[in-house]
């Protein structure tokens, strides 16, 4: 069952839709489901289906389609760092790298006290601030250096 | 109409249609993956590029509509060329495995790479994995690696068969087709999707491996499972049955088949086939040659006939046997002098016998029912009973139709349902009045004698009058009487209010049927004539001899309890039948007999299709058509008209040459009856599972793996079970007469309070007695 909060917001959702193309908020569905809980699991997808009355596949379908659903969980906070072009030419490797040196985890993996995962993302379309990451989705600190990512990260530690 | 140009040849075409469509108007090949004409149109593949004068770009011909003055060029050189692109990046990653892979030489790649692919490829980088997926016993799809994401699969569970199992999972070049969470794919059309995928990524399971498609040849023939009568190409290789495909008859089953259809012929080769007509001499059995078996069945049918009478014998015939077997059997029985014969052995009520003016059929042509715009469904377990009739009851309804269900049941019929009355067994007759009553009123309707007296006083509840108004609203409004409905007990009653609702609202109405020959039995006579017992009087009061064709009566029946019971007691029972089953236990001799596939025959479908079919392989061991059999029988007893030299000079004596006159669902003379019904205790609702009607689906072992397929549970909705002291999950023992059963108790709000839902025709059931009346049900 979705939680009481996630049907509130998907409620809203469904209002901007005609009332047989309840599907069209699958993806504002499964925002809020990992905004609760940080991660999308096939058994809230399952549920997300029936809210919406689809089948469980099409919910799968979207669910992996879009980067920016985490199928696992991916910490507290989750930095996705955009490795497309422009930010690859301006050095979103050197930033991976010195996030997995920081946090000494890899690619895709979580720090063991589950504050930090992280994650490669597509193109954000800020490719002028490059490189750049967001901060669960929500937030992007552009124009990285390793100062600037060592701040971030004492930052998200103390909340 | 738009006219277009082709390859220089002007081709006219209705306005919205595609340039592909233009094309195949006038035979042109392009070539293509993702098209397909019964499907949505995806554009996926890019295969199907051509060059289109004044387009900037070469044009996808399967999703560019046509446009007044259009010119085409399919083969130009700049069509080759981009269609060679697209070619050399679908094999970019496609695995180079035509020598093992089970789709080489009928694989649409393979055919179209020969035409458009290069010798070498210019990549070189690793090609892409893609891990084989489980989706069940009846479909591989373990060289995922070959799909190239047609969504062919993923469209066809969407539009046909009404439910989206497979999806194209994650993005670019991690796209792979699957289930959720590795589910197995549950569709009773889901074989469709093997013939569908353009490649080797989905092939068939139960043939992979044992055959190259130009080591088969290819016989037609009919299904014998269901009353729609799907064509078939039946396969072969060295004399067996290799696999079953669809035959396309767009009026029949379009190009789909069940996977009840596709995948039941393993059971033709099962080991359980009896091949030696057996003697059952002391209480054991002996193989016996032919001449000896028939023999001692023709002494011991004289014997009964001058003893005890000819009144003492009786034939029953399951609705799969050909119209040629039927005909025969119900001649010989007369012939002997009695009027005992009926394949109707699931039936309860015969009171329509006698008062109907013609054969019972589906009183309308399949395709109509696609174009109806209001149904009324009666009694019917659509999905798993009529898989592909189901699909076309969906049509109706994506194209605005209004679909209403009268049932004891509420399976999801994966479509959406626009009324429903949901009630016991006992209670159907009362909906139909009330149905009725609502019409009468807003109407101002006469009604026939038959129903007047049971629709006066009656108040419609509000599910009647929605049903009622969703009929009225109708210009093209079709009745429809499932295989519940037909075995009921109240059969006759509802099929005279079904008329009669199908009068006032100017409807086509009809059955269903319930099996290959549900109409052809009837029109060759194999129903008990005046002074005659049906197959329930036949079985209520014991005859003394049997004769049963492809009849299993320990699953067959209406009520198994009874039918082994009077097998048992009985002086003589001749089993002709395919397999060796439960009749080892009562008959005295066991006659091998030739299932559809290796003999010639008739079926007539439900909306009055003479279909007759060849024998597609020799039949196994010693066994011999029926039809052969019952002649020899017929010319030892001496009864007159038995010299027939072929099955279709039997058909010419069975069958008028047009039969649509025969057809009739006209009742009169059935009165409805005034009075409610009253339940004590609860009622049994069975269904008959998909893979448990007849004998050769019942030996299909892929088939027996499925869902579908599961061990019958005992449902009762969670209320009812309650009061019982049990939860879904317990065992609980359900009885009825001296017979029980020991099964898994299962929670389903969807039935209605009082009613058990226990499957019927499969053997954890078969102790059990009549398929519709009361049942106990306690824990066990
Ligand atoms: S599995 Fe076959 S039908 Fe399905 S998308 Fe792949 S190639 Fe097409
Ligand atoms: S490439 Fe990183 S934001 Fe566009
Ligand atoms: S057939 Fe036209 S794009 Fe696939």
């Amino acid at each position: 069952m979705l939680s009481e909060q996630v049907q509130a917001k998907t409620d809203r959702e469904l209002k901007k839709y005609p009332a047989d193309q309840k599907q069209s908020a699958v993806m504002a569905a499964l925002r809020f489901v990992q905004d609760e809980k940080g991660w999308i699991s096939s058994d809230d997808m399952a549920d997300v289906a029936a809210y919406l009355g689809m089948p469980k596949m099409a919910v799968y379908e979207v669910a992996t389609f879009y980067h920016m659903y985490n199928l696992k969980p991916m910490g507290k906070n989750t930095l996705t760092v955009c490795t497309n072009l422009s930010c690859t030419l301006c050095g979103a490797h050197d930033v991976l790298e010195h996030l997995e040196h920081k946090l000494g985890v890899g690619l895709n993996e979580v720090t063991a006290d589950g504050k930090f995962g992280i994650r490669e993302g597509e193109c954000m379309g800020a490719c002028v601030a490059a490189p750049l990451l967001t901060v669960n989705n929500k937030r992007i600190c552009s124009h990285l250096t390793s100062e600037k990512i060592d701040q971030l990260l004492a930052e998200l530690d103390k909340q | 109409m738009i006219n277009i140009e082709i390859d220089g040849q002007a081709v006219a075409v209705e306005n919205g249609r595609t340039v592909m469509d233009a094309a195949h108007e006038i035979g042109k090949y392009i070539p293509h993956f993702c098209y397909h004409k019964k499907l949505s149109i995806a554009a996926s593949c890019r295969m199907c590029l051509v060059q289109v004068e004044k387009a900037p770009k070469p044009l996808p011909a399967c999703a560019t509509p046509v446009v007044e003055g259009m010119k085409v060029h399919t083969h130009s050189e700049y069509a080759v060329k981009a269609q060679q692109g697209v070619m050399e990046f679908l094999l970019i990653n496609h695995p180079l495995d035509c020598p093992i892979c089970d789709q080489g030489g009928e694989c649409m790649l393979q055919d179209v790479a020969m035409g458009y692919g290069g010798v070498g490829t210019r990549f070189t980088e690793a090609k892409h994995q893609v891990l084989g997926k489980p989706l069940g016993a009846l479909i591989s799809a373990e060289e995922m690696s070959r799909c190239i994401h047609c969504t062919r699969c993923v469209r066809f569970g969407q539009e046909v068969a009404g439910v989206m199992e497979l999806g194209m999972a994650n993005r670019g070049e991690f796209s792979a087709i699957m289930t959720f969470v590795q589910s197995s794919v549950d569709s009773e059309l889901s074989g469709n999707m093997i013939d569908l995928c353009p490649v080797g990524a989905l092939t068939s399971k139960p043939f992979r491996y044992t055959a190259r498609s130009w080591e088969l040849s290819r016989r037609k023939s009919v299904s014998p499972h269901d009353s729609l009568g799907s064509n078939l190409t039946v396969q072969v290789k060295n004399g067996r049955v290799a696999r079953v495909t669809p035959l396309e008859n767009e009026a029949v089953n379009e190009c789909w088949i069940s996977d009840r259809d596709r995948f039941s012929y393993e059971g033709l080769n099962s080991a359980e086939r009896l091949t030696k007509p057996m003697l059952k001499q002391d209480g054991k059995w002996i193989e016996v040659e032919w001449q000896a078996a028939l023999e001692y069945v023709a002494n011991a049918l004289r014997q009964i006939g001058n003893g005890a009478g000819a009144e003492h014998i009786g034939a029953l015939a399951t609705g799969t046997s050909t119209a040629e077997e039927l005909y025969l059997l119900q001649k010989l029985v007369r012939g002997l002098g009695s009027e005992n014969v009926d394949f109707r052995l699931r039936q309860a009520d015969f009171s329509a016998d006698g008062k109907r003016a013609g054969a019972p059929w589906l009183g309308m042509e399949v395709a109509e029912i696609g174009k109806a715009d209001r149904l009324l469904l009666v009694g019917s377990f659509l999905r798993k009973d009529h898989p592909l009739l189901a699909h076309r009851v969906r049509d109706a309804v994506k194209k605005g139709g209004q679909l209403n269900v009268v049932h004891s049941a509420d399976d999801d019929l994966l479509v959406d349902v626009a009324n429903k009355a949901i009630v016991a067994p006992s209670d159907l007759r009362a909906v139909l009045t009330q149905i009725l009553a609502a019409l009468a009123e807003s109407k101002q309707a006469m009604l026939s004698n038959d129903v007047q007296a049971a629709v006066a006083g009656v108040v419609p509840s509000a599910e009647a009058r929605s049903i009622a108004g969703s009929l009225a609203s109708g210009s093209n409004v079709a009745v429809l009487l499932g295989n519940f409905a037909a075995q009921h007990p109240e059969a006759a009653q509802l099929q005279r209010l079904a008329q009669e609702i199908a009068a006032l609202t100017s409807a086509k109405f009809g059955f269903l049927g319930e099996s290959a020959n549900s109409v052809g039995g009837y029109l060759v006579n194999a129903v008990p004539g005046v002074g005659g017992l049906n197959a329930a009087a036949m079985l209520d009061q014991p005859r003394k001899a049997y004769l049963l064709l492809n009849v299993e009566a320990e699953l067959d029946t209406a009520n198994s309890q009874q039918a082994v019971a009077a097998m048992k007691a009985a002086d003589l029972v001749v089993a002709m039948s395919a397999y060796k089953h439960g009749a080892v236990d009562y008959a005295d001799v066991l006659l091998p007999i030739a299932p559809f596939t290796e003999t010639s025959g008739t079926f007539v479908s439900t909306e009055g299709r003479v279909q007759s079919f060849k024998g597609a392989v020799k039949p196994l061991g010693e066994a011999r058509p029926a039809w052969k059999v019952l002649r020899v029988l017929g010319n030892l007893l001496d009864v007159a008209g038995f010299d027939y030299d072929s099955s279709e000079a039997v058909r010419a004596d069975a069958l008028p040459e047009n039969v649509a006159p025969a057809l009739n669902n006209k009742l009169d003379g059935v009165a409805v009856s005034a009075t409610a019904n009253v339940a004590a205790g609860l009622q049994r609702v069975p269904d008959v599972p998909i893979y448990a009607t007849d004998s050769i689906v019942r030996r299909a072992p892929s088939l027996q793996q499925t869902r579908d397929a599961a061990t019958p549970t005992v449902a009762m909705n969670a209320a009812e079970l309650a009061k019982l002291g049990a939860g879904c999950g317990d065992s609980v023992k359900v009885s009825q007469g001296q017979g029980s059963a020991t099964l898994v108790a299962k929670a389903d709000d969807t039935l209605p309070a009082g009613v058990v839902r226990v499957a019927a025709g499969h053997p954890a059931t078969a102790a059990l007695g009549a398929m519709f009346g009361t049942i106990s049900v306690e824990r066990a």
